[in-house]
């Protein structure tokens, strides 16, 4: 965990808490979401973050509102911590009408204009080329703006990533690319498709500062992004962040796990950011009795309401399936 | 005033460039070069580098570039050089442009406009030859059109910028040359209705983008055996004017589709199942279809000849539907 005092960062008990909450707020979600996927009260492909929530909690911190965030089909956490409220975000597993997308997204799309958050890619690689454009508007308008993308390590094997790093350093623009190494894209393992596995290199290739950060230290990937979005505010073009996490559970909902090992997945769960974090706080003295136990009561209260809200909601007619195919006009 | 396609579309893009300062162009070779087929020409002298961004060939990352830009409020026009390379492009055209409206609810419409260039024709061989606007138009969420004419060449861009979600313009490549007259005060056409380019009572001739030419010349050859054909140019491909057609049809009585896609899952089937389902009790005779030979588009200039719709395959069909009746 990282030496904050080291670090010259001034991490108060209210942030410290902050942080916590969103991590542990995400979990619960999550762990909620395999109940009820269980259920079948949430169908189709369910992709979840436990493990990986220090990484959207982190860098989110060092985002605004008016900033843009582009994340994939693993994007729960994200949305949360943008600050879509839990209950449209269960609606929309829930395929319901108050969902973040009425229903028609699911979980691998959840959107929401207002607050820039857009989505929800479910094609790897596919979101990097429009956060370059996001990023290339901000630009052309004389925005002060940062785009934030969130992509797996599998996406670097795409073209995609890399017509699009090469744009976004050319053109100089301004977007924070958020690479989430949780080391299978899928079922393969980076050391089985990259001649080349440390990913900040690839990106240093072209010309972006990048470098690697511990994906399960919330401390620190707070700290890497404030001073990528400093940079990136201050004109200096685009960063890449290889935030080095794992995922607990299985690509989606089920999957035998024939390519790793038990042995490592509890190695890394030795390093789960729900419990280095609290470990840490608690060293440090910016845990006081019953904090964990307060938190964990109000994210229960709030993911009880979540499903509540979710179960209550309506399902969008029928006669309306063909809407939100083309813009509508007036009559 | 004379003028060319080219320049009906370079001038609907400087029109536009001067109306919405939100307006960009981009791509490969669309400034310093002045566009592949010299379209842009000129344009990154008037409105700068920022403006008439010319990009690395990427074209997966500058569509994509695209529609993240429309997203975040500009007013994208995208140059994919060719029909052909924008199947480099297909993730980010099927995937996100036509899909983010309805995926995300209603909330995010995607205002970009994509111009391509399409067609056979010049011996450029199977690479650069497809015709595939077809293909495109089966997607919901996107809007497709051809313009065939000057007017439109001038006409449908800014309609299509103006249009809150994605269009994609496809110019076939032996259009530019095209010349004519064009009114001085050519401007916005609509990109809804099919257009009768010629009327006839014999039979209809449905053709669009670089196929409008041989139905027209083929009616002219029509007109001198004494047969009356009527010419439909499509204009717009999606979402199809299947009224116009219908209509058309329904008076006429027999319908032969023009298309340079290939016949199998072609834009011709699909306007062939529009008849058969609205205008079948009305058909004298079957519908016929003359289309591109099934195979990669050859380059030596008999075979290539042999393998599009041309005037003769064109007159020979529509006599073929009379001479059923």
């Amino acid at each position: 965990m990282t030496d904050v005092a080291a670090m010259g960062l001034d991490l108060d008990r209210d942030h410290a808490l902050h942080l916590l909450r969103e991590l542990i707020r995400i979990r619960r979600f999550e762990e909620r979401c395999v109940e009820l996927y269980s259920a079948a009260a949430i169908r189709g492909f369910m992709h979840l973050y436990i493990g990986e929530e220090a990484v959207a909690v982190g860098v989110m911190q060092a985002l605004t509102a008016d900033d843009a965030v582009v994340a994939t089909y693993r994007e729960h956490g994200h949305a949360l911590v943008r600050g879509l409220p839990a209950t449209v975000v269960m609606a929309e597993m829930y395929g319901k009408l108050e969902g973040a997308s009425r229903g028609r997204g699911g979980s691998m799309h959840i959107f929401d204009a207002g607050r820039r958050f857009y989505g929800g890619n479910a094609i790897v690689g596919g979101g990097l080329p429009v956060a370059a454009g996001l990023a290339l508007a901000d630009r052309m308008q004389g925005k002060e703006r940062v785009t934030a993308c969130f992509f797996g390590e599998g996406a670097v094997a795409e073209g995609e990533f890399h017509e699009t790093m090469n744009l976004a350093a050319l053109w100089r623009l301004p977007a924070l690319f958020c690479c989430e190494n949780n080391l299978y894209a899928m079922g393969t393992a980076l050391r089985r498709s990259e001649s080349e596995t440390n990913l900040a290199y690839k990106a240093a290739s072209y010309r972006m500062p990048a470098w690697a950060v511990d994906g399960m230290d919330v401390v620190a990937i707070e700290d890497a992004a404030r001073r990528a979005v400093t940079e990136i505010r201050a004109g200096g073009g685009p960063v890449f962040l290889e935030l080095r996490t794992y995922r607990f559970r299985a690509h989606s909902m089920y999957d035998p796990e024939r390519y790793r090992t038990k042995e490592e997945v509890e190695a890394w769960r030795e390093r789960d950011p729900l419990t280095l974090f609290p470990r840490y706080l608690d060293d440090a003295g910016l845990l006081a009795a019953g904090d964990v136990d307060g938190i964990e009561a109000e994210v229960k209260a709030e993911i009880d309401a979540a499903v509540a809200f979710a179960e209550a909601g309506a399902l969008e007619p029928v006669e309306d399936l063909t809407r939100f195919v083309y813009s509508e006009r007036p009559a | 005033m004379k003028t060319t396609y080219r320049e009906a579309m370079r001038e609907a893009m400087r029109d536009a460039l001067r109306r919405d300062a939100r307006v960009f162009l981009m791509g490969e070779d669309v400034g310093r070069y002045g566009g592949c087929f010299a379209v842009s020409l000129g344009l990154l002298e008037e409105f700068g580098s920022e403006r008439i961004r010319d990009t690395p060939l990427s074209e997966s990352a500058f569509v994509g570039a695209g529609i993240g830009a429309a997203l975040g409020g500009m007013r994208p026009i995208v140059e994919i050089m060719t029909v052909n390379f924008s199947l480099l492009a297909l993730d980010q055209i099927v995937n996100n442009a036509a899909t983010l409206l309805h995926m995300s609810g209603g909330q995010l419409n995607v205002p970009l406009v994509i111009r391509m260039t399409t067609g056979a024709g010049r011996q450029l061989a199977a690479q650069h030859s497809h015709s595939l606007e077809g293909w495109y138009a089966h997607v919901p969420g996107l809007r497709v059109v051809a313009p065939a004419t000057l007017e439109d060449a001038r006409g449908m861009l800014w309609t299509a910028i103006c249009d809150p979600d994605p269009v994609l313009i496809f110019e076939h490549g032996s259009l530019y040359n095209l010349e004519g007259d064009l009114a001085e005060n050519a401007g916005p056409t609509d990109l809804d209705r099919a257009a009768i380019r010629r009327t006839g009572s014999d039979l209809t001739l449905i053709s669009y983008g670089g196929t409008l030419g041989k139905a027209q010349d083929a009616a002219n050859e029509l007109a001198g055996r004494g047969i009356e054909a009527e010419v439909i140019d499509l204009r717009t491909l999606r979402p199809l004017d299947a009224g116009t057609i219908l209509t058309s049809v329904s008076r006429t009585h027999r319908a032969v589709i023009v298309d340079e896609g290939w016949r199998t899952g072609s834009l011709s089937a699909e306007i062939s199942a529009r008849i058969t389902e609205g205008a079948f009790y009305d058909l004298d005779a079957p519908v016929a279809r003359v289309c591109s030979a099934e195979v990669p588009m050859p380059y030596a200039k008999h075979l290539e000849d042999a393998a599009l719709p041309q005037v003769p395959s064109v007159v020979e069909a529509a006599l073929g539907l009379l001479e059923a009746a």
